[in-house]
């Protein structure tokens, strides 16, 4: 490639077209996110499948960002996502009828208990601590399991309906329109992941991703590494357990299956059939896990099968991930 | 009360067993090629079925010496197909791949065999009760517990006395150099993995006779081995087995006190080791990574 070329393909910095073109990917995920309701029925789907995949989106994409930008194996997340779910569906039931608080409870639950064990385990590193975090989800699902005259134990937690959101000026029908509740929940999204872009691209964010390539390197620059992992830990719980709740509110139930381990490598492998490298790979492993899960699940009913297959094959033959073989393809 | 206590250990140490035969064969694998084997619980069921369909060919003794080896035997196969090729990768990728097969064995278990759980006979000589005062003492427990303590004893022989044994311990310290003394070190990995999923099988044995078999009978058992070699210690094989050992008698004593704690029992233990010593009872220092 000559430099003439080279000057075409990357037109200076600050210029429209530069602009425009750094930031196209991220306009057609969003175009494709806002018109998703209307385009889903087309190729098959259904609103509420369109609300999964950004529900779903939107934990594997917090799980990336300990994961992908990290460089830390998280296999417990569910927890999280599943005290999330469990805070709104408690809330509601319990507390008040009430959406936002709902959602504040879940998140405050699940970034409290990853506080917590995030201190226990930030000195963990690689196989350990992915061990370490698969062992601690299992308390919350046992707790779930246990403490049934609260939780529903092993049936779930049923007899609480979401509610509509009054914003003062308003009333949105979370509650009658699957549609009003995707919207719902891709406001939510846009907010959770632009905060994770901002976040990214401060310097804390890029602290995250020295540490990632070089630990050793980051320690000697004197950077405390435990307290950006820790801290690292806790956003990426704080976003899986709002991630959690809204999935608690788009099925009006919630049963322990949400905090299990299986859950746990779901949202990995949304995240390593994405592209771990790329912010948007995981959102598109979360889209094709999803649509995939509910066509198997509705042919054959050893999807078990099916599903355990399909890890293999990704990591047999396609470990890096949609957004990891786009980026091969095109020239850089 | 004393004897309710004295019969909870008991179970505790027959449950924890369970655990540190289990745990023992995820740590070898684990030390030595980094990888954790998630689908451990699936060989358990696996080794188990296997013994289940010998059963009515060899009787109860043929299908307990036939059956571990035969998984062990398939152990060695998958290590050979779909593990080897994860080595030297991030270890997310071995983790997700067993993930995976675990599924997928738990489902072919439900396929062939069914997913009631189907009756496990065992000899009528070790079902009877050895003394009325001590009840929960029957034959088959002491048995269970004799014959793990001679498979650990048996692990840890190989491992001191053998020159197979002698490898995958000097390779748990520093594989390259193994590598570089001419040692093959695939057929060691493979051996070494063998060797666990040996383990597990044998353990899916006992269990089923103890516990009745169904295919998610591994599950159930993973966690908690994953919670032994943690409090155990990374890295130390000892540390393991008084891992297992130690939450399966916490948990037998919680269940006296506080039954509803029995499983977050030794979570909290696993959470208070970490706090304490982050390298586990046993475990050696620098193991952490």
């Amino acid at each position: 490639m000559n430099s003439t070329q080279h000057d075409m393909a990357f037109p200076p910095p600050g210029t429209p077209t530069a602009v425009l073109r750094r930031h196209f990917p991220s306009l057609v995920v969003w175009a494709l996110l806002l018109a998703m309701p209307y385009w889903m029925g087309a190729v098959g789907g259904y609103t509420e499948l369109a609300s999964r995949v950004v529900i779903m989106g939107l934990a594997a994409m917090a799980l990336n960002f300990l994961l992908g930008f990290t460089g830390v194996l998280s296999f417990g997340h569910a927890a999280y996502f599943g005290l999330g779910a469990y805070g709104v569906a408690m809330t509601i039931k319990y507390l008040a009828p009430s959406t936002p608080l709902g959602l504040l409870v879940g998140l405050a639950t699940g970034t409290a208990a990853a506080m917590v064990i995030g201190g226990l385990i930030r000195k963990l590193r690689g196989v350990y601590f992915a061990m370490v975090t698969i062992a601690f989800g299992q308390v919350f699902y046992f707790v779930v399991f246990r403490w049934n005259n609260v939780t529903g134990g092993d049936d779930g937690l049923t007899g609480w309906r979401r509610v509509p959101l009054h914003l003062g000026f308003a009333n949105v029908p979370l509650e009658a329109s699957d549609k009003a509740f995707y919207y719902f929940a891709l406001a939510i999204f846009a907010a959770c992941v632009g905060a994770m872009a901002l976040i990214l691209r401060s310097p804390f964010g890029r602290t995250l991703v020295a540490i990632r390539e070089n630990e050793r390197r980051a320690r000697f620059l004197g950077i405390p590494v435990e307290q950006h992992i820790w801290l690292s830990f806790v956003i990426s719980a704080l976003f899986a357990s709002v991630a959690g709740g809204l999935y608690a509110l788009l099925n009006n139930f919630v049963d322990p299956r949400a905090l299990r381990w299986d859950m746990s490598g779901n949202f990995v492998i949304m995240a390593v059939l994405g592209g771990m490298r790329s912010f948007w790979g995981p959102l598109i492993g979360a889209a094709i896990f999803v649509v995939l899960q509910d066509y198997v699940s509705s042919q054959t009913e050893n999807w078990m099968s099916f599903v355990g297959a399909f890890f293999v094959l990704v990591v047999l033959f396609f470990p890096r991930g949609v957004m990891g073989l786009l980026r091969r393809r095109v020239p850089r | 009360m004393s004897q309710l206590i004295l019969f909870n250990v008991f179970n505790g140490l027959i449950v924890g067993a369970f655990y540190a035969l289990m745990a023992l064969g995820l740590s070898l694998i684990l030390n030595l090629s980094g990888v954790i084997n998630f689908a451990h619980g699936g060989f358990l069921a696996l080794g188990a079925y296997i013994a289940y369909t010998l059963m009515p060919f060899t009787g109860f003794w043929g299908a307990l010496v036939v059956a571990p080896v035969l998984t062990a035997i398939i152990g060695l196969i998958v290590e050979r197909i779909l593990i080897r090729p994860l080595y030297g990768r991030d270890p997310l990728y071995s983790l997700l791949l067993t993930f995976g097969l675990a599924y997928v064995l738990e489902d072919v278990a439900r396929a062939i065999w069914g997913a009631q759980s189907v009756p496990f006979p065992i000899p009528e000589m070790l079902t009877t009760p050895l003394s009325k005062e001590f009840f929960f003492l029957t034959g088959y427990r002491i048995f269970m517990v004799v014959l793990v303590a001679g498979a650990v004893a048996a692990l840890f022989l190989i491992l001191n006395r053998t020159r197979l044994g002698m490898r995958i311990r000097a390779g748990t310290s520093d594989l390259e150099t193994v590598s570089t003394l001419g040692v093959n070190v695939r057929i060691l990995r493979n051996l070494n993995f063998g060797l666990g999923i040996y383990l597990a099988g044998l353990a899916g044995v006992l269990a089923a006779g103890m516990l009745g078999l169904e295919p998610t009978i591994g599950t159930s058992l993973i966690m908690p081995s994953f919670v032994a070699i943690i409090v155990g210690g990374l890295g130390s094989l000892p540390g393991t087995l008084l891992g297992g050992l130690l939450i399966g008698v916490a948990s037998g004593v919680t269940t006296v006190f506080f039954p509803s704690a029995t499983e977050a029992v030794i979570y909290v233990m696993m959470g208070l080791v970490l706090l304490i010593r982050p390298r586990g009872l046993l475990g050696e220092e620098g193991r952490l990574t």
